[in-house]
């Protein structure tokens, strides 16, 4: 197979992931204009109770195809339990703030999760690769590549197409758009902007906890991977344009395709080429790439 | 009113003053506690197979010698007959942090030695320190060979080998048991431990092999997570040999991801740091993978009572065997019982009769006779050994197993490890 061929797929299967791991970012800053730091947090909790759900499933000896659900299921509680607890909780106390408050309100989640994993789950690495290798692999030239990884990439299209759709072609959306465009204008026509935060963040959780969900069966579960993603996760967000779904879509693209051109080709320079690319795309557009203009408020 | 506060002052001084007269008798007849400081990884990556077995392994020595029930010759109970109190502390955090830490040991905790250190970073970070604040400091898992090869110290002491032997060992090893090799590409993490052992395995084939050539150098950053590129460029690249210095939990998701995708059915594996993950990855350790442990520890230990007392007392602590880092811990409060028991024919015990006891000192461990004889007797030297896995019964077993004496795959004092592999790796005349 040539290099080229191994190149696209390679980078297909990591955009997805990225893309996966970074839509709850900018969904949630997109409608609440709050840059999540928590959101690695949650990514970790959603791959621990990945971890303990599906672990749970395997170890009572259901059928393994359902610990598929399990993964699924993780990311919902997660999102269900999590979100709520954080908006209504403590964000909502302040919003209104500078952004640069609400940076450092969500900083300290993202620590206190850290910490709360840790006495949940303890230090130990967990893992439940059964899920990963359980479709079998398949065959393209002189490469195999598991199945798993053509589930990643059509999920990742069906949350983005969900989430378009929902956006632009549904009433909910029109008024999730209404309140990104102008919150005290909403809430005066009679929006439950509450209400609208409370679900977007919820969800944007969901969607973080299943990032960590579906990467779970790929790595070892421990203390310290919610760090690692959310760099990563940021640098997607931000070469796409912060608060943009097709933003986020077209930085996950971007990233994993220069990401597997250099392993490939340039492996000395693949940490370098993810930061480069982000250095060159907010030299040219400070905002990222499909930031939407903003309107001036008299 | 004020008459009662003074003469109640004056029962208390009393009452102190007993106290302290009666501990200070005590004391004549118990001799003090000597503290130690021990520093690991109790979370973040290294943890898991690093930090938590030498923490356990730590515990379980130390509770063993209190006991005296340690084999010959270390009978005594504790340090000279004097129990030992464990303070153990988190190494994760960075080099900043760990710093911080152990002026903390020093100043508000009051331990009398230190103990600990797995990252080389940290090692880096903590030797100048120690030497500033004159505290003796035994580094027990770190592999950097820079520590000793590059400054001089009094006070600091690491008493298992560096980690220069891991990529020349790998590199005899692959030459003598495959020399039909061809190829050999590597993925390492891209840090100071992933590009300096690619580094000197690179050197060392060159010199053993310099018909083989290089295909792949694949440097993911620490903590990536995903290795789905890199495992296709590997796969491409039609290796006969895969070198990789991965731990924590980058060695345990490449190999989550790897073994799915055949890749080591094209390409044999060398871990080099790999002992610890025998039990770690149980069948996802493809057959045949080639594993060390930074000299004769863990599997590779020689048999013998100290190693079957180290596995018993483990065991009472763990699941399974010990492994390399339980091994290096048990190393290093064994050669500070050896000094502190030869000094303490000067009682009390001072800083300066230690560091003369262990400097050149020769003790025995579990792990074999270990020679303080590199770094002006401040850096332990021994053999090691490879070997390769194989599934037996569900159980990774290492089979093939051979060893290679110290001075075979160490450069001798004075040289640098680099120098002395580009060399021609030849022993001390």
């Amino acid at each position: 197979m040539s290099h080229f061929l191994a190149i696209f797929i390679d980078g297909v299967i990591y955009s997805s992931w990225l893309f996966i791991i970074a839509v709850g970012l900018t969904l949630i800053y997109g409608v609440m204009k709050i840059l999540n730091v928590a959101h690695g947090s949650l990514y970790a909790l959603g791959a621990y109770a990945a971890t303990a759900l599906g672990g749970y499933w395997l170890a009572t000896g259901h059928a393994p195809m359902g610990s598929y659900a399990m993964l699924v299921l993780a990311a919902i509680v997660v999102g269900l339990i999590a979100g709520p607890v954080i908006e209504r909780g403590l964000l909502r106390f302040v919003y209104g703030k500078e952004e640069v408050v609400l940076v450092l309100v969500t900083y300290a989640v993202f620590l206190i999760l850290e910490d709360l994993t840790k006495l949940a789950f303890g230090v130990d690495p967990l893992s439940i690769p059964e899920p990963y290798a359980l479709l079998g692999s398949f065959e393209v030239g002189d490469l195999v590549y598991p199945t798993y990884s053509v589930v990643l990439v059509g999920l990742s299209l069906l949350v983005a197409l969900v989430l378009a759709l929902v956006l632009n072609k549904t009433r909910q959306g029109k008024i999730l758009q209404a309140v990104i465009h102008d919150r005290e204008m909403s809430a005066a026509m009679g929006i439950n902007v509450s209400r609208v935060y409370l679900v977007t963040f919820t969800v944007g959780v969901m969607l973080a906890a299943l990032g960590g969900a579906l990467t779970a069966p790929t790595i070892s579960v421990q203390p310290g991977i919610a760090a690692e993603v959310i760099v990563l996760a940021f640098a997607v967000v931000v070469i796409g344009g912060l608060g943009s779904l097709g933003g986020a879509a077209l930085g996950a693209v971007i990233v994993g395709m220069v990401r597997a051109w250099a392993v490939h080709k340039l492996p000395e320079v693949e940490l370098f080429s993810v930061y480069a690319v982000m250095a060159l795309v907010l030299i040219v557009r400070p905002k990222g790439l499909f930031a939407a203009p903003e309107a001036r408020k008299i | 009113m004020s008459k009662f506060f003074s003469r109640t002052k004056v029962a208390i001084a009393l009452m102190l003053g007993g106290v302290g007269l009666f501990s200070g008798s005590a004391h004549a007849q118990n001799p003090q506690p000597v503290r130690v400081g021990f520093v690991t990884f109790l979370s973040g990556p290294a943890a898991g197979p690093f930090g938590v077995p030498a923490r356990l392994a730590a515990e379980a020595v130390v509770e063993s010698l209190n006991a005296g029930k340690v084999p010959a010759p270390y009978t005594t109970k504790g340090f000279g007959g004097a129990p030992i109190e464990l303070v153990v502390i988190d190494e994760a955090g960075g080099t900043t942090k760990q710093v911080s830490e152990y002026r903390n040991l020093v100043s508000r905790q009051n331990v009398d030695y230190i103990i600990g250190y797995i990252s080389s970073g940290d090692c880096l970070a903590i030797a100048p320190v120690a030497e500033e604040v004159k505290k003796i400091t035994i580094l027990v898992d770190c592999g950097t060979p820079r520590v000793f090869e590059e400054a001089s110290y009094k006070y600091v002491f690491r008493t298992r080998p560096h980690a220069t032997m891991d990529a020349v060992a790998a590199a005899l090893y692959l030459t003598e048991q495959f020399p039909d090799i061809k190829t050999y590409g590597g993925i390492n993490q891209n840090y100071a431990w992933g590009q300096d052992s690619w580094s000197d395995f690179e050197l060392a084939m060159k010199t053993l092999k310099p018909s083989a050539t290089v295909t792949t150098s694949q440097m993911p950053k620490f903590g990536a997570g995903q290795y789905g590129a890199e495992i296709s460029a590997l796969m491409q690249s039609n290796s006969d040999v895969i070198h990789s210095s991965l731990w924590g939990g980058d060695l345990e998701a490449f190999m989550m991801q790897a073994v799915p995708r055949g890749l080591f059915k094209k390409s044999k594996l060398v871990l080099v740091a790999g002992e610890p993950y025998l039990h770690r990855l149980g069948s996802n350790m493809p057959d045949g993978t080639i594993v060390g442990a930074r000299g004769t520890n863990g599997v590779f230990a020689p048999e013998g009572k100290l190693k079957t007392w180290l596995k018993e007392i483990y065991r009472t602590k763990a699941d399974h065997d010990p492994n390399y880092p339980a091994y290096v811990t048990a190393m290093a409060f064994l050669g500070l019982k050896t000094a502190y028991e030869k000094a303490k024919a000067k009682v009390p015990v001072s800083d300066d009769a230690l560091i003369a006891a262990l400097e050149h000192s020769t003790f025995e461990s579990p792990s074999g006779r270990v020679v303080m004889g590199l770094g002006k007797g401040h850096q332990a030297v021994m053999g090691t050994a490879y070997g390769s896995t194989k599934l037996v019964n569900g159980q990774v077993t290492v089979v093939n197993i051979k060893q290679y004496p110290a001075e075979r795959v160490t450069p001798p004092e004075g040289v640098s490890s680099a120098d002395w592999i580009k060399g021609g790796m030849k022993p001390k005349q």
